[in-house]
């Protein structure tokens, strides 16, 4: 199986049905992506299928043939990546740490989208996002500042 | 290959730093061998100070060893705060690492290593300053060696030794100070000296947690290490009668399948395989016969326990004869479900079995009991037994488990497969795999005077003891009672203020495996003594901070955090039409917790819009992680209050992952102020505190609100 994950284009052994998730974690070794539910339910699996938020964990590789896959890893990169990171880093968001690999991925989809989010486009893009740390009100603040610094 | 010689240049002698405040240390370094492949070790050059606790490298990088698990809570930078105000350091040189398992690294107050009861912060701010200060004089003296100026001259400042125009480096003084005789006493700086402590500081992990590469136990992969997934009882205590496991071993990139005591393991090449494999597992388990937990049963039983005489948790005066000189009396029974911790990683342990002993990979809260359970399991001495400590995607309890759940499987596992293994739990595990927070259920009869304060507090708890059956049993169950069953209620200052009161305890025998969440025993009583309070100052018809205040009023800490809160929040002025505020204090863990919550309730949706959090936890060494722990409390609080429920029927779990087990997401987020009370009072936790104001603060809005008294948590769809 072929897969382009962050411009690369990898050759995996892996069968077509595994989710993507499994194939870039436990396959290819790049364990930025996190895995929380399984089912869709908490987005710590967040990734991006040709700039769109999916959750790997639900989404197997045959769908992402010929698409480009784009993690964690790669929004060091990324314009709008930056810009959440760094806000991220100013409003100091993380605690345990382990949600945010897929805040910052659904967070960066969102600005791409609306550059421009407010109140309730956050709450709408990001409630699929769990933090069992609560970082909710910073990740909100962090997401206004880094539309402001993008604009 | 460097560290390892350093490591052997290391002078393993103990000394015992006597300072200010006659605290007696001793520092050692620890056996065990640093985790493999730690980025910069090799430049690292150990300081041969008796230091376990931070080591200084040729670069001028200070690496601080922690003793305790990051896990959110931002020990992480809290603890090197302490070495780095004491060390004159550099912060942007400041590195830090989990300690391994070793003697050295001790809880100096609970005797084992373990990261728990809020208390981290004020448990070290002695070792740690210590260790910086040891540090220091020794930087000190050799940089007067190598000047030959006398040592009272020097200075030091941001990482570096000071004589007139002259600097060394303290990369450049380690050398030196490894050939030296290290102090036996250290004076620590004075509050006014301090440039870290008390001053809001950036976190020190942020930068790997927000780019994917901070390492969690999830995240450890080696060569050779295959991934397990265990198939477990569906019904707690039983055991397995048969098993089928050729469909499963057919499963491409299943490797084998073995018993363990927990069930049966497959092992594969990676999850998916696990997951493919273990679904396809025919098993049998004997759960015929065996008690199946049902939460209807279990509720009508609680409650009628309630209503009989249990075992003296506090006692004093005389309940009966005082009630019949009261005005009224309330009655009221309260009701809290089992609650699954779920912290965002699944639990996983990453095991490697060697001739020499076992390494374990991990994020764990307790790691003398992993390491003495894994030591058993192995026969093997626990300093054969190496935890390396990797960042914790949450614990709020699950992680420090005396049974070492977890951790004990995961090398059963990797014995039995004769292989390096790391055993994973899928969210449903997690969810059905136990080690709840007890359900619990309350009942009080509260006789009042005419001014409305109580004469006689009558009290009786229901629930599981979390202490019983574990190696803790000895030293916190006391006769019969679980201290942390009652906590919250029996020493509560309301309680203890009324003249006549008895507390009651059954400690319910159950397969269901309880354990401690996020503010133990206070996660129930605070709910119900803050509510109760509510309850009574409504009976007796006063404002429910005026009543508070009042009860509490010989108690300053309680006070404090009251006032501050309810002043922020504006308490008795006028809010936006359908907006209600509800008002709730509670003292765990040393600290004092009032909370505020505005919440309006619409076509029975709860809506709490902001919350007015403040706390006295004395000295608060990083004020913005005291906020960061406030509004992950809250968030951490409100979730489980709203809806969080774990129950049973027909002796299974019924939840299985978020869909059914709900926890608070971002729209339901409120607004969340924290204020920190200016106190140089005795320091407390703030892990936790957070945590057990906000239901009743709630549940006290919405009575506000709808005039409806919620006794029932979750909130769920009571108000529909
Ligand atoms: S792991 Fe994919 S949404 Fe939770
Ligand atoms: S930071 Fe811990 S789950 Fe979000």
């Amino acid at each position: 199986m072929k897969l382009t994950i962050n411009g690369k284009e990898t050759e995996l052994n892996v069968s077509d049905d595994m989710p993507i998730l499994w194939a870039i974690r436990d396959v290819a070794g790049m364990t930025g992506t996190k895995f929380g539910c399984g089912m869709a339910q908490c987005g710590a699996c967040t990734v991006h299928l040709d700039g769109q938020a999916i959750r790997s964990c639900v989404t197997p590789v045959s769908a992402a043939v010929g698409k480009q896959i784009t993690t964690i890893e790669a929004m060091q990169d990324d314009k709008v990546g930056q810009a959440v990171q760094a806000a991220w880093q100013q409003i100091d968001v993380v605690q345990c740490g382990y949600c945010q690999s897929g805040q910052i991925m659904s967070a960066t989809s969102l600005l791409k989208q609306n550059p421009k989010p407010s109140d309730a486009d956050i709450d709408a893009a990001m409630s699929g996002n769990i933090c069992r740390c609560g970082t909710y009100q910073r990740i909100r603040t962090a997401i206004h500042e880094a539309a402001a610094k993008l604009a | 290959m460097n560290d390892m010689i350093n490591l052997s240049r290391r002078s393993f002698i103990k000394s015992t730093a006597l300072v200010a405040g006659g605290l007696v240390v001793a520092f050692s370094i620890p056996q065990a061998k640093r985790f493999m492949g730690v980025a910069n070790a090799a430049e690292a050059m150990p300081l041969p100070a008796p230091n376990a606790f931070l080591r200084i490298g040729a670069d001028d990088s200070i690496t601080v060893m922690l003793a305790h698990s990051e896990m959110g809570q931002g020990v992480w930078t809290t603890l090197p705060m302490l070495i780095a105000d004491e060390l004159d350091a550099d912060w942007s040189k400041v590195k830090v690492e989990h300690a391994p398992a070793a003697p050295a690294y001790i809880h100096t107050a609970y005797g084992i290593q373990i990261t728990g009861g809020s208390s981290t912060t004020w448990s070290e701010f002695d070792r740690y300053r210590q260790a910086g200060a040891l540090t220091r004089a020794l930087l000190m003296q050799a940089a007067a060696k190598q000047w030959n100026v006398p040592v009272t001259e020097l200075r030091t400042e941001n990482g570096a030794v000071i004589h007139g125009t002259q600097q060394l480096r303290y990369g450049q003084l380690v050398e030196t100070a490894s050939q030296l005789e290290t102090p036996t006493s250290v004076t620590l700086k004075k509050p006014e000296q301090w440039k870290f402590i008390g001053k809001a500081t950036k976190r020190l992990d942020s930068t790997e947690k927000i780019n994917g590469t901070a390492k969690f136990g999830q995240d450890v992969q080696f060569d050779g290490l295959k991934v397990a997934m265990v198939a477990r009882a569906p019904v707690f205590g039983t055991s397995l009668k048969t098993v089928d496991d050729s469909a499963a071993l057919k499963i491409p990139g299943v490797i084998k399948v073995v018993k363990v005591p927990t069930g049966v393991a497959v092992i594969a090449e990676h999850y998916w395989a696990a997951k493919q494999g273990r679904e396809a597992l025919k098993l049998e388990w004997d759960v015929a016969g065996h008690d199946k937990p049902d939460s209807a049963a279990l509720l009508k039983q609680y409650q009628a326990l309630a209503q009989q005489p249990g075992l003296q948790a506090a006692n004093a005066g005389d309940v009966v004869a005082a009630s019949k000189q009261a005005k009224q009396a309330v009655t009221a029974e309260y009701v809290l479900p089992y609650l699954s911790h779920a912290p965002m990683e699944p639990l996983n342990c990453a095991v490697k079995i060697s001739d020499q002993g076992c390494d374990i990979w991990t994020g764990t809260q307790m790691q003398t009991t992993d390491q003495a359970s894994a030591a058993k399991i192995l026969g093997l001495k626990p300093e054969q037994v190496n935890i390396h400590t990797q960042f914790l995607g949450g614990g709020f309890g699950r992680r420090a488990n005396p049974r070492a759940d977890f951790v004990s499987e995961a090398v059963q596992v990797a014995k039995a497969a004769g292989l390096p293994v790391k055993t994973v739990w899928s969210r449903e595990d997690d969810i059905k795999g136990g080690f709840y927070r007890p359900m619990f259920v309350h009942r009080a009869t509260v006789a009042l005077d005419k001014q409305g304060k109580p004469l006689a507090w009558q009290h009786t708890l229901v629930g599981q003891s979390i202490i019983k059956g574990t190696p803790f049993e000895a030293f916190m169950i006391k006769e019969g009672i679980d201290a942390t069953s009652v906590e919250g209620v029996a020493d509560s200052p309301y309680v203890k203020g009324t003249a006549n009161h008895q507390v009651q305890l059954h400690s319910v025998q159950s397969d269901v495996p309880v354990l401690w969440w996020r503010s133990v025993g206070h996660s129930h009583s605070g709910f119900v003594m803050e509510s109760l309070i509510d309850e009574l100052a409504h009976a007796s018809k006063q404002d429910p901070l005026a009543y508070r205040r009042q009860l509490l009023k010989d108690h300053p800490r309680h006070l404090a955090a009251l006032n501050l809160a309810s002043d922020k929040a504006g308490w008795g002025k006028p809010l936006p039409k359908g907006v209600f505020r509800g008002i709730a204090v509670h003292e765990s863990f040393g600290s004092y917790v009032a909370q505020v919550a505005e919440v309006s309730v619409k076509d029975g949706e709860v809506k709490v819009h902001r919350v007015v959090v403040a706390i006295d936890c004395g000295l608060a060494v990083n004020p913005d992680g005291v906020k960061a722990q406030m509004e992950s409390s809250v968030a951490y609080a409100l979730g489980a209050a709203l809806s969080s429920e774990i129950s049973f029927k027909d002796g299974q779990v019924v939840q299985s992952n978020f869909h059914d087990y709900q926890v608070l997401r971002m729209k339901d987020m409120p607004k969340v102020e924290v204020h920190i009370v200016a106190s140089t009072e005795k320091m407390g936790g703030v892990g936790e505190p957070g945590v057990p104001p906000l239901a009743p603060a709630v549940a006290n809005a919405i009575f506000a609100a709808t005039g409806k008294r919620i006794r029932r948590l979750p909130i769920g769809e009571q108000l529909a």
